[in-house]
């Protein structure tokens, strides 16, 4: 049955990112976004990059999804080289970027339909398990301006989630929500992280935000984009944003990142957690 | 309903008053005519089968050259937007060539083709393409480049990204261009019936131009009155539903 396959928990990626290197040279001046960036991923973690703003977190996101090419270094993903987008890595956008000229399901199955060995039944009810599974299988046929803020990247998480990727890359995707929205899509990515094991590297500027969700977060410097320093979060899952235990590490955390940002390097202070 | 209602009752204050200007007898009758001799003029000329072959030959001429240069427009736009070369050149000449009044076509298509069909198929091409080359470019140059990075990670490229991301997000864009391709096209089709005679048809413009050279105004303005409603009834069927269409999709009402 080729649903029951196609629904079906593949091994998440590791991904391997090895010595990074990124320079944007335009006419006005050179920007040095990463600088021999290297980062493991394990099979089915959960990585939220930190940094202040510009420290090259969405370059380097950009690099691992293949938007984008390195100038030095070079990403693998279960051992081979990243050189373009692949079905196995999905993207989800601060911006849900979803499609205002198809409705909600068609917004989903625009991937679907790209991917090859699937009819248009299959393709109909993997779409439709996927909307399900965020919560949203009574909005099929709205359209993206009908939808809240919320809703747009519930539908966003379902397009990503949709080709079944092994690895979701999330660049600030809940930025733009209010605090409660957002604590909802805490508790739902958490849920659906652990159920359909994918391997995840979330960008935040939100200190709170990255202890919640990562089993790992990654401090970035700005200028040139390097990695900081590494904190692993110990606590049970699923988590709660606004727990004691949390604060505690989001506090060490965001003690870190003030160092790491500090006014003579140029950089803007980071948000910092309500 | 209310509104149709509303439509209604200020068309026929309309008619009333300008029957009332006629009875008032403020100007000669030659030059205001009534509206009922107006109506007869119609009456007399849509039985007699003038106004139906003269609709149907202008119509034939605007639908078939508005509907080439559609067909040649978008891709021109498309290729405009996508290749660097074709903005500079083809992009610049039709941006030059759209703030052209389109009936400066006319003396040209005439020295061109002469008194035939095809000077008037070139002259409602003319009017069309540009506007859509324009704006089709413009719509897609306006496309949030994020659209196509996240159709990339999907799996779109190529000809696909530009036919189910970049042509469908532009449409705003290009519905704005249509209508004003049809504007103008509209508008050079009827200076060149107005001065033109084609022994292959007559047009609207035609009749228009008869009514003038007889002194029959009531001819001159029941022309008028089925010009405007070919208009009025070609923006209603042609575009509302476009319009209809990016209001309910887009949420905005362009
Ligand atoms: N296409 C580009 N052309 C030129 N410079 C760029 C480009 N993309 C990014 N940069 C520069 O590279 C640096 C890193 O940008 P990046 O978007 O990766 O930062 P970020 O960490 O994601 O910031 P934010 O948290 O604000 O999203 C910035 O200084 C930015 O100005
Ligand atoms: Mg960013």
């Amino acid at each position: 049955m080729t649903l029951q396959t196609e629904v079906q928990n593949e091994a998440s990626s590791k991904l391997s990112v090895q010595h990074v290197s990124k320079t944007f040279r335009s006419r006005a001046r050179v920007v040095h976004a990463l600088d021999d960036v290297s980062l493991d991923v394990g099979e089915g973690e959960f990585v939220c990059l930190v940094g202040p703003s510009g420290c090259g977190k969405s370059t380097l996101l950009n690099i691992i999804a293949g938007l984008d090419l390195a100038d030095g270094g070079r990403v693998l993903t279960d051992g081979a080289p990243v050189a373009a987008p692949g079905r196995d890595r999905m993207m989800m956008f601060q911006e849900s970027a979803l499609f205002p000229w198809l409705d909600v399901l068609s917004n989903v199955l625009f991937g679907l339909k790209l991917k090859p060995g699937l009819d248009a039944g299959e393709r109909r009810k993997v779409a439709e398990f996927y909307l399900k599974l965020v919560g949203l299988e009574k909005f099929h046929r709205a359209f993206v301006h009908e939808l809240s803020g919320g809703m747009k990247q519930r539908v966003a998480l379902a397009r990503a989630l949709a080709p079944n990727p092994r690895a979701l890359l999330m660049d600030e995707p809940f930025a733009a929500l209010d605090a409660l929205t957002r604590e909802q899509l805490y508790g739902d990515l958490q849920r659906i992280w652990q159920e359909r094991k994918k391997t995840i590297v979330f960008v935040t500027h939100n200190v709170r935000e990255a202890c919640c969700l990562g089993d790992r977060v990654v401090l970035f410097s700005p200028h040139p984009g390097r990695i900081r320093e590494e904190f692993k979060i110990d606590l049970p899952r699923p988590r709660d944003i606004n727990s004691v235990d949390l604060a505690r590490y989001s506090t060490r955390i965001t003690a870190a990142l003030k160092n790491y940002a500090r006014p003579e390097s140029g950089a803007e202070l980071v948000e910092v957690a309500e | 309903m209310r509104r149709t209602l509303k439509a209604l009752v200020f068309f026929a204050g309309l008619l009333l008053a300008w029957e009332a200007v006629c009875l008032a007898r403020i100007w000669s009758p030659v030059l205001v005519p009534s509206p009922v001799s107006v109506g007869r003029y119609l009456w007399e000329a849509a039985n007699d089968g003038t106004l139906g072959s003269a609709t149907v030959v202008t119509l034939r001429r605007l639908v078939l050259g508005y509907c080439f240069g559609l067909a040649i427009g978008l891709p021109l736009g498309l290729l405009t937007a996508r290749f660097k070369v074709v903005g500079d050149t083809l992009g610049l000449l039709a941006l030059g060539l759209q703030t052209l009044p389109s009936v400066c076509w006319v003396p040209l298509a005439l020295l061109w083709f002469g008194q035939t069909e095809a000077a008037m198929f070139f002259v409602v091409v003319m009017g069309t393409i540009w506007s859509v080359i324009i704006a089709t470019e413009n719509g897609v140059k306006n496309v949030p480049p994020i659209y196509a990075r996240a159709a990339r990670t999907m799996g779109s490229s190529g000809l696909h990204t530009w036919l189910r991301v970049l042509l469908p997000a532009a449409l705003p864009f290009i519905v704005g261009g249509m209508k004003q391709g049809w504007a103008f096209a509209w508008r050079s089709l009827m200076a060149a019936e107005i001065y033109v005679t084609i022994l292959s048809g007559f047009g609207l413009g035609h009749l228009l131009h008869y009514g003038r050279e007889l002194n029959a105004m009531e001819q001159v303005i029941g022309i008028m009155l089925v010009l405007l409603l070919i208009g009025l009834i070609a923006d209603k069927v042609l575009f509302s539903p476009w319009e209809r269409f990016l209001h309910r999709r887009w949420g905005t009402a362009k």
